[in-house]
């Protein structure tokens, strides 16, 4: 027989491995803690999961609705980002509703990205940044995050950028640079005029924004999420996106947003409607009704959007006690729901594994094997200059339930006491 | 604020802001339609979705699933899908393809089956390959194809006309084959196939899926295989699968949807079963892509697949039931467009039909001129004035061809006999003011 002629596509060559493939089937196993991959063990508001049964029960809502973003939805996201962003924001033109924050990603740089163009991307980054810019044809610019020596304290607001450095990364080739605060992984909370900053280069060089805001509810007491989209100059050119995974703990749902100008945001449709089309109905109805709820009390505390902000804090700080007790210097973070931690004080000695895996890689799996906790390596979120540098940073997930930080706390206990 | 402007900055901000894959892909007949119908129709017999609920085992299974005990339904699921969905699907269609299916492997569930036709092209086409198209097609294989990097080949489904006296038949649309073995070159990579056929409810013959299975074993070409439609089959006809002909299953990718097999299209789930060697890609692009699908409604689906597994072949079967009704419906309407002078295309399987209206063109006159096909501007102004969507034939062609068929409309059934009955009132009402002086 003939060899088979039929490979991949040049598009995703190279595309095919994953850190969260490799490690979500790992810690699958039940009698491990997994404080891994970022989805919240505890369970949604109760409202939310009412609404849901609701617009099911509704026989035109298990129907096809609008192809970028269900009436009821769009207008709701309209009402709440107009409060915050203190600008019109029009439903139908300058919203649309993706599969999840990650479809919106990649409906974004599908539509304004192509080869020829650079992205700047700052390190850490969500995994997925440079394999999409990569897949559109374009070329990953990376520019690290720098641990500034300034005494004892480890908050994420410690991790700064250049701007000598930053600067220099723009060109006329730079299409766009994307920016995800508050951070994943290291949960910095970007300030004014570190975004002012950035703003500034994007005008400059008339570079597009693209803003990950996923974690934009989750800032903790001292902190402040700026939209850069508020900014002046910035409207014009940065999409923002946002996510009800991770506004509402339902990460199952996979629906998100990205809203924007419409000269920008209409080519975003475009990639929509020839790749997905619609969203699921009945999930955005209830979200839409979800949103609601929440939208008539933005000036009250019990807003989810606020209530949940503080129950995560107490879990960030029980985090990263439980870290110290255990001789570990975590970095606390000021937004999003994960924690990083310097490991290599451990000194655990994995030379004698022999895979080509960066340490940090070798020690979550020696971690899960050993200690039946799991986490994530971080060099998975850099590119590949710097996966020297944070090979001995790990994350850890605390949006858990008070269960699973105990068996944490108690696994972190015995740490010691074990010899590997 | 003022700043000097390199010319390289120059050349930036003169160039379009949005990327080249784009080009030729931002028209889209349904953003037009759809308005139409939601601004003027009062029955939309335009875009295909069901105006009657799903089941009620699916809907109890969707709020099972909800109310449980288990809310880590509400969080991420396995990425390529959820495994009681991708296990229950491999042990149902493997027994239909005849072969044992992997679950992990073999099947991936994606967001529709309109996902599932993007991650083929993104995965397996390139620049400057080439991917026969048969018209009329459902319309989004053009524009994905583009956005791929490929170049459509179209080749026509021909109507041959029946005998005398009798209504056309969808199976009077036929491939020429030494029409359609001309299509093949060194540079094709794949064919799409969609039978049932969205427009025209052709159901292929296995003498027709034979000749294009021997084009694409003997030219090694892919097939992307869209069968959403499977079990909405009429008269006593079978869907046959192109993947259980001899050389096809390691070369085709098979696309179903939960919302035509289900009547849930606003839930948005869909999968593809093929050889690892293909599906692999296809789970390279679903993990840059969307990543993961909503996991509550894979949930209720599995359940729904679970329910039909144990009940196949019987007669409380959904996928026994479903066609039974339509083709009910499919009768009707074919009546009351008959009757009318709306000279219907029996349609052998889907929840389409199509008619030639050329006995209405006097109500639309001919504008020369033009740039928009016959068909198109009969559709609006049928919703416009007689309150009746219904989508243009033409939607369903290439650029080049959209006047080769112009006089012929595509209805949608999958309605309740209440909207059935509106739309046949509507048609006589029309006819009466056409023949009255």
């Amino acid at each position: 027989t003939m060899a088979f002629r039929h490979k991949n596509t040049r598009r995703i060559e190279g595309l095919d491995s994953n850190v969260w493939v490799e490690f979500t089937k790992v810690a699958a196993d039940p009698s491990i803690v997994n404080l891994g991959q970022g989805l919240p063990d505890i369970s949604p508001p109760s409202y939310v999961k009412e609404e849901l049964a609701k617009a099911a029960a509704v026989d035109r809502l298990n129907q096809y609705t609008r192809g970028f973003g269900h009436p009821s939805l769009v207008k709701a996201l309209s009402q709440v980002y107009e409060r915050i962003c203190g600008r019109k924001i029009d439903p139908l033109t300058d919203i649309l509703v993706t599969v999840g924050a990650y479809g919106s990603l990649f409906s974004t740089i599908q539509a304004l990205i192509e080869e020829g163009d650079e992205v700047i991307i700052i390190e850490p980054f969500y995994d997925c940044y440079e394999p999409m810019v990569k897949m559109a044809g374009a070329k990953p610019v990376f520019i690290p995050l720098r641990y500034k020596n300034d005494g004892n304290s480890a908050s994420s607001a410690d991790w700064v950028l250049d701007p000598a450095e930053l600067a220099n990364k723009f060109n006329s080739k730079t299409k766009a640079i994307i920016l995800n605060t508050p951070h994943n992984p290291i949960g910095k909370v970007f300030t004014r005029e570190e975004l002012q900053v950035i703003a500034d280069l994007c005008i400059k060089h008339d570079t597009l924004c693209i803003s990950d805001e996923v974690y934009e509810w989750l800032v903790y007491k001292g902190n402040k999420h700026v939209k850069i989209a508020t900014l002046p100059g910035m409207w014009e050119r940065t999409i923002t996106i946002g996510s009800a995974g991770k506004t509402y703990s339902v990460t199952g749902w996979k629906l998100g947003w990205s809203i924007g100008p419409q000269n920008l945001i209409k080519h975003l449709q475009v990639v929509h409607q020839n790749t997905l089309y619609t969203c699921p109905t009945p999930l955005q109805e209830a979200l839409a009704q979800a949103f609601w709820v929440d939208y008539k009390r933005m000036d009250d505390p019990d807003c989810y959007f606020y209530s949940l902000s503080r129950e995560l804090e107490s879990k960030r700080d029980r985090m990263a006690q439980l870290l110290q007790e255990a001789g570990l210097k975590p970095v606390i973070p000021d937004g999003g729901y994960f924690m990083i931690v310097d490991v290599s004080t451990l000194n655990v000695d994995l030379s004698d594994v022999d895979e080509k895996q960066p340490y940090d890689y070798k020690f979550v799996k020696w971690m899960i094997r050993s200690k039946k906790l799991s986490a994530i390596p971080l060099s998975a979120f850099c590119g590949p200059e710097t996966k020297r540098q944070f090979e001995k940073y790990i994350r850890f997930c605390f949006i858990k339930k008070d269960s699973t930080l105990d068996a944490a706390e108690a696994i972190l206990k015995n740490w010691n006491k074990q010899t590997a | 604020r003022t700043h000097f402007l390199s010319l390289s900055l120059q050349a930036k901000m003169s160039r379009p802001v949005q990327a080249r894959r784009l080009e030729g892909t931002d028209k889209n007949i349904w953003v037009e339609f759809v308005k139409l119908a939601a601004t003027y129709s009062k029955v939309n017999l335009g875009q295909g979705f069901p105006d009657f609920p799903p089941p009620d085992f699916l809907k109890e299974s969707f709020v099972r699933a909800l109310s449980g005990e288990n809310y880590m339904l509400h969080q991420y699921t396995r990425a390529f899908g959820h495994p009681p969905l991708v296990k229950i699907l491999a042990q149902f269609f493997g027994k239909l393809l005849g072969r044992d299916l992997d679950p992990m492997t073999n099947v991936m569930v994606t967001v529709g089956a309109y996902q599932a036709l993007f991650c083929c092209f993104q995965a397996l086409v390139d620049e400057g390959d080439e991917v026969i198209i048969i018209e009329p097609f459902f319309d989004c294989y053009e524009p994905m194809v583009k956005m791929a990097g490929g170049t459509p080949v179209f080749v026509p489904l021909r109507l041959k006309a029946p005998k005398d006296g009798k209504l056309m038949s969808s199976a009077d649309w036929q491939l020429d084959p030494a029409e359609l073995a001309s299509k093949f070159s060194e540079r094709t990579k794949a064919i799409v196939l969609n039978s049932p056929n969205n427009p025209l409810g052709k159901v292929f013959s296995r003498e027709e899926l034979e000749l294009i299975a021997d084009l694409c074993v003997k030219h090694d070409v892919l097939c992307i295989s869209d069968e959403v439609y499977e079990w909405l089959v009429y008269d006593g006809k079978e869907h046959i699968r192109i993947a259980s002909l001899r050389g096809m299953w390691d070369r085709t990718v098979t696309i179903g949807s939960a919302g035509k097999t289900f009547s849930a299209t606003g839930w948005k789930v869909g999968w593809t079963m093929g050889p690892n060697r293909l599906l692999q890609h296809l789970r390279t692009v679903h993990q840059n892509s969307v990543y993961h699908c909503a996991t509550i409604a894979q949930e209720a689906v599995a359940q729904g697949f679970q329910r039909e597994l144990e009940l196949y072949g019987k007669p409380d079967s959904y996928f026994v039931q479903l066609p039974k009704e339509l083709q009910q419906k499919r009768d009707w309407l074919v009546q009351s467009l008959d009757a009318v002078g709306m000279k219907p295309i029996i349609p052998e399987g889907t929840y389409f039909l199509v008619a030639d209206i050329s006995k209405f063109k006097s109500d639309v006159p001919d504008v020369p001129d033009s740039d928009e096909p016959y068909d198109s501007r009969f559709a609006k102004w049928m919703v416009k004035n007689k309150g009746l969507a219904a989508i243009p034939l033409s939607a369903f062609y290439s650029g080049a061809h959209k006047n080769n068929y112009n006089h012929f409309i595509r209805f949608c059934f999958a309605k309740e006999e209440a909207t059935l009955k509106a739309a046949n009132d509507i048609l006589q009402k029309w006819k009466r003011e056409k023949t009255s002086p």
